[in-house]
Order: C-alpha cells, then structure tokens, then sequence
C-alpha cells in the first residue's frame, strides 16, 4: 500500500494531507505510516460512514539526538571520530533512544566503519551480533534499511549501525571481510530484502529456494493469502482486514 | 585386440572382462591416486536422522576425510517474521514461540522484553513476572539441554542416554503444562507480564523435580563421562577456539567450552539475573568434549537459578503491569477444555460492566498502540544470544521483528569444524553446536 492511493479516492471523506516528518531524504527513525496515522482502521474504500477515516495524528520526527548523549555513547561517538578521520562524511546522523545509540552511516562507509569499530581499542566491537533490514516504503527515498547490531564484549556495549540504501540501487559494501559472521545474514537480508551487499563471497538466497522471485520482507510485496468461508461469513486474508491502526 | 601377461581379457554376455593375475598388482594400483581421484561428493540430509532436523550438508570427502562441507538450510522456512507484521503486538507472542521449538519460553521473553523496551515499560514489569520468567526460562534451559544430550547421546552411539534424556524432559513439559496449559508453543510470557499466575500444584512439582535431578545428572555422567566410546568420539573433535567463535558470531555453550566466560544473564543482566547467584561454567578444550561439560554443567547452575526462583514466589503479587491500556483485560484461567478467560471475568463483562466489556472488546480486537521506534533485546538462550531486532510504526501491529537466531548465526561454524575431519566428526561437530532448524530457518 503506497501512501499515493489513499490520495486519489477516499470514499468521500476529507482526504488527508501527508504526515509530517518522515518524509525527508534523510534515514527516517520513523516507519511510514503503513496505513497507519491515517483514518481509524487502516482500510480505504470501504462502507466506513463515520467520519473517523478521515482522522490524521501528527507524527513527532525523531531528530538527530543533541549531546551529551549520556552514558558511553559519548565516549563511542569521540572514540570513533578520533580514530576516523571521514567521520564528519561517513556519519549522517547520530540518533538516541530508549537508550540505545544508532549511527546512521552512509552505505558507501559502512564497512570502512565497522573495520573501525571492530579495531580501534577504544571501541572494540568484536561481535558482529545482527544483520537485518527494514523496509521503510513511502517514509524514505532509500527506503531499504540494513541494521547492524554490534557488540563489544570487552566494553559490554551496543550499539546500532544503520546505513539507508534505494530500492533502485539497492547495494553497499559487504562487512564479511571484517565480521565473518556477516555471511550468512547478509545473505539472508538480500533474500528477504534484495540488498546486494558487494564483494560477499556467495551473495545466493539462502531461506528461501533457489529459483524464488521477489523479495519477501519488502513492503510491497504481497503476503498471498485467500479469503476463507467460517460459517457462512467470509473472512479476508491477513493483509486484508482492519489493521486497526 | 591385444592381451596383456597380466590382464587377460575377454567377452562374454556381461560386457568385457578381465583377469588380473601376476605379481604386479601394485603397479596397477599406484596408477591411480587414491587420495585425489577418490573425492565424491555425499548429500547428507534434509533427512538424516543425525542432522538435528532438516539441515541439509553436502560433504565433499576422500576417503572419510571431509575436505570440504557447505550446509544448507531454509527447508522450515515459515516466513514467521513476515506473518508477524500482519497480527498486532499479543498475537506475535504465539508467532515467535514456534520459531525455536526446544526453546519456546525464551523466544517469548526476548519477544516480551522487545516490546516492553518499545513501549517503555521495562522497569514497570513486576517482580513476581520476572521471577516466573526466570522460573520458566531456566527451567526451559534444562529441557533443552537434555534434548540436546538426548540426540547427541543417540547419533554418537548412546541410545540409552536418548530414552534417559527425553523420559526427564517429559517430566519438566508436565511442568509446563501445568502451568501454562499447553507443553510446547506456550505463548505464555506475554508483553508486560505473564499469561497467568503460576499454580501451587505446579510449586509442588518443581520441587520434586529439583529433588530428582541431581541424582539424575551422576547417571549421566556415570554412563557418559567415563565411557572410552563417549570420550574418543568427543575429545578434540571440531575444536573452535575462542577468536573463530568470535569471528563467526558463536555465542552460548560453544563459546564457553573455548574458554571465554561470555553469558549474557551476567554481561548484560535482564529479568533480574544480577539478583540471583550461579556461575558461568567454561571449558578450555574448545571441542564436543568440552561443550558436553559445558551443558551438564549449566544443568546444574539452572537447577539452583530454579530453586532461588522458587524461593521467591512465596511472596504474592501481580504478574501483570498495572496500566489497562496494556495488560490483557481478563484472568486467564484453565478449564476443563485448556486455557481461556476466566469465567467471573466473563460473568462481569457479561453481566455487569459494559465498560469492562467496550474495553475487553477493544484491546483484544484491536490491540494496544507502541511508540514508534526501534530496539534490540539479546538474551541468552540455551544456543547463544537470541536477539530481537523490534520496529514498531505506532501502531497496533509490529513494523518489523528480526530474530537473531543463535541456530542460524552458530550454523556457519560448522565447516570450520567439519573440514579436515573424520566424516563421523561431522555428526559430533554438528550436534555439538545444538541446531534447532525450526529457529534457525524460522
């Protein structure tokens, strides 16, 4: 569901207009509204006479986070920009909340900064705990986010490494030189995601099989459920019903 | 047609024949190079009975060298964390639970602790909620470290060790059963609590069951650790030292067994650990023998977590969050037929309040709302760390939750272990890293 098709025809109620914030060019801290923030229900067309489909939440953006951060995510920050000198280029937002630390790292960086994290002794991020991705559609243009969580045992720290990339160029470096237990996750982020992390020895799908398209975890990718009769009442599938946002 | 001395040949219906004969035989035999002519490459699994589940290995071998081994997963691929984005935040804990089936108690709590960061509710997670997680965690750790002995026992050779492990495994699912209703797929450690408190029938048989154990765990060792069949298929097999558990992400006993003293309840303390006294067990061997030590001990330490855990719920209290918006509006209570609400909640909402029914209605349906944003949880699992990687929208249903399976990352070690081994080792290395695929292709 993409947020232009709830401009178009809404039933005859107010059409809304677009949720501010989250919406820049810059790695969005916030999910689109799926249907979300929008209407009561998340569903469009429907018989809803209410009035309520019509109901916009505002959305508080989350900025990039004033210092001092508090705890040691100073110290990381001024760790990693003494022993980085790109760090002003690779580093395009240093975000805090719920008292973790994400660096949102330009893609193009992302490995160059691991191999720092990983060696600086002041960082000592030795494990490589997560890869993922996120799919922000419609909240971001480079709207396929992958996340690394990383951990630095000596430290007992954590910290998160997110580095945004577009759907329509979808590649950035592959950490697996410096985190080997990147492999099989990066492999799974570009079966689930279609993110091709460059010079991963073996970049193939790996959950799902061979000869599959698509990409599951996208947003935009359908769930492919069918309506089923209980009781003489037909029950939408999954991605159908009311999501009550 | 020219006829050898040493080889004669001839036709016959079958095709052509030879005879070998004469006292050269070795110089046919050097002709060929048995360490290099003789690779085949086996397909072992998706269905083997000693690949733990559907794990899928192909084994490129000389002789009963493995040279090389790749693994290949996603045959339980259940698309778990997709399905989850479509189901509000409750519903996920019956999701999640099914992904590591030997330990679904810990896949509900790193869920629950996920989503309590989310809504920012952790330090409101009551005391008596924490100590059953703990309580039901530990107890879990037990269960599937014997599972885990269990099938190691039986594809090294020990059957009987399989019937002991699963027959003291069924004794803890009663357990569960008592307290949660259900064995396995609990869905019982729910975001702010607990589903429901924990019966004094179920009290009484921890008790026994801590009783029991102990005696249990020498049999073990007086069947295992002894045993020159045991100790030959496990001493300095697959060894993994600590700088490549590191470097591949293998995290849990098998990191221990190589010495570093990584756990997760003591570096990074959540459900209250820090407030409980155990040990983290370590071996320095790095290898299946070590890893073996490793659990039974663990067994151990889980054993006396369980027993202060016990301890503590003399002390009455909720097991839920005090704040409406969030915790499940009724009792859950098992009847006759399972688990369900209970039956004054149902008189009440039925009979008295229609507010208490408008409310019921809304937060069951519909769900409660989460604060946009993202969080990691990790928590040690019997595998290693479980991490939940959770991203919520602000609305009634998860954006995004990526589960961190200590099974999937711990897998990659596996031809590190295999290569250059014994093909026989390669069942040992394999168990020994205690894959659960159900978790690993989730």
């Amino acid at each position: 569901m993409s947020a232009t098709d709830d401009r178009t025809t809404n039933g005859g109620v107010p059409v809304p207009a677009t949720p501010a914030g989250a919406t820049d060019g810059a790695p969005a801290e916030h999910p689109p509204a799926s249907p979300a923030s929008r209407g009561m229900f998340g569903v469009r067309g429907s018989g809803d006479v209410s009035g309520y489909g019509g109901l916009v939440r505002p959305r508080q953006p989350i900025e990039e986070s004033p210092r001092p951060y508090g705890g040691y995510f100073d110290e990381v920050r001024d760790a990693l920009e003494e022993a980085y000198p790109e760090f002003g280029d690779a580093i395009e937002k240093i975000v805090v909340d719920r008292g973790e630390l994400t660096l949102h790292v330009r893609p193009e960086r992302i490995a160059e900064v691991c191999q720092v994290m990983r060696d600086d002794l002041a960082l000592r991020f030795e494990l490589c705990s997560s890869v993922s991705g996120v799919d922000y559609l419609g909240a971001d243009e480079r709207r396929l986010h992958v996340v690394y969580q990383l951990t630095s045992m000596t430290y007992r720290r954590r910290v998160r490494l997110e580095a945004a990339v577009s759907a329509e160029d979808p590649h950035l470096p592959s950490v697996t030189n410096v985190y080997p237990t990147a492999d099989w996750q990066e492999r799974e982020t570009y079966d689930m995601f279609g993110i091709v992390f460059d010079g991963h020895p073996n970049l193939t799908r790996i959950l799902m099989p061979d000869d599959w398209e698509g990409h599951p975890q996208r947003k935009d990718y359908p769930l492919g459920g069918v309506p089923v009769e209980y009781k003489g009442a037909e029950i939408p599938p999954p991605d159908r019903r009311r999501s009550y946002q | 047609m020219t006829t050898s001395n040493y080889a004669a040949e001839r036709e016959t219906t079958e095709g052509k024949v030879f005879t070998v004969t004469g006292g050269d035989w070795d110089t046919v035999v050097s002709g060929t190079d048995p360490i290099n002519d003789e690779r085949i490459v086996v397909n072992m699994g998706p269905q083997h009975p000693s690949t733990h589940g559907v794990l899928r290995l192909v084994l490129e071998l000389e002789g009963e060298t493995v040279r090389e081994a790749r693994s290949v997963i996603g045959y339980l691929h259940t698309g778990i964390e997709k399905n989850l984005e479509y189901r509000n935040w409750v519903q996920g804990s019956t999701f999640v639970t099914r992904m590591d089936y030997l330990a679904p108690l810990f896949n509900e709590t790193a869920y629950a602790l996920a989503v309590e960061k989310l809504l920012g509710i952790t330090d409101d997670i009551t005391e008596r909620a924490n100590t059953i997680r703990v309580l039901m965690m530990e107890l879990n750790r037990i269960s599937s470290h014997l599972v885990w002995l269990a099938t190691t026992g039986m594809e090294l050779g020990a059957i009987s060790i399989m019937l002991y492990g699963f027959r003291e495994r069924e004794y803890i699912l009663d357990i569960f059963e008592t307290i949660t209703g259900l064995r396995m797929n609990h869905a019982y450690v729910r975001p702010g609590g607990v589903a429901q408190d924990v019966p004094d029938e179920a009290i009484a048989k921890i008790r026994d069951f801590l009783k029991m154990m102990p005696k249990k765990l020498k049999e073990y060792e007086d069947l295992l650790s002894g045993q020159p069949i045991w100790t030959e298929r496990t001493k300095n097999v697959a060894v993994l030292d600590v700088t490549a558990c590191l470097a591949l992400g293998v995290t849990g006993p098998v990191l221990r067994s190589a010495g570093l003293a990584w756990d997760l309840r003591k570096t990074m303390p959540y459900c209250g650990y820090e407030t409980y006294e155990f040990d983290v067990p370590t071996h320095t061997g790095g290898d299946v023998w070590g890893r073996y030590l490793v659990r039974l001990a663990e067994i151990r330490e889980s054993l006396k977590l369980v027993e202060q855990a016990v301890d503590r719920l003399g002390k009455r209290g909720p097991v839920m969050v005090s704040d409406k918006k969030i915790a499940w509006p009724a009792q859950l209570a098992i009847g006759v037929d399972g688990m369900g609400n209970s039956l004054e909640h149902v008189a009440k909402i039925m009979g008295q309040s229609m507010e208490s029914l408008i409310h019921h209605f809304k937060l069951v349906t519909e769900g409660f709302r989460v604060p946009p944003g993202q969080v990691y949880v990790g928590i040690e699992s019997p595998r290693g760390e479980l991490g939940v990687h959770a991203v919520s929208d602000g609305g009634t249903r998860p954006y995004r939750v990526h589960y961190r399976e200590p099974s999937f990352v711990n897998l990659q070690a596996l031809p590190a272990m295999a290569e250059g081994g014994l093909i026989a080792d390669v069942i040992a290395g394999g168990a020994s890293l205690d894959p659960v695929m159900g978790g690993c292709d989730r």
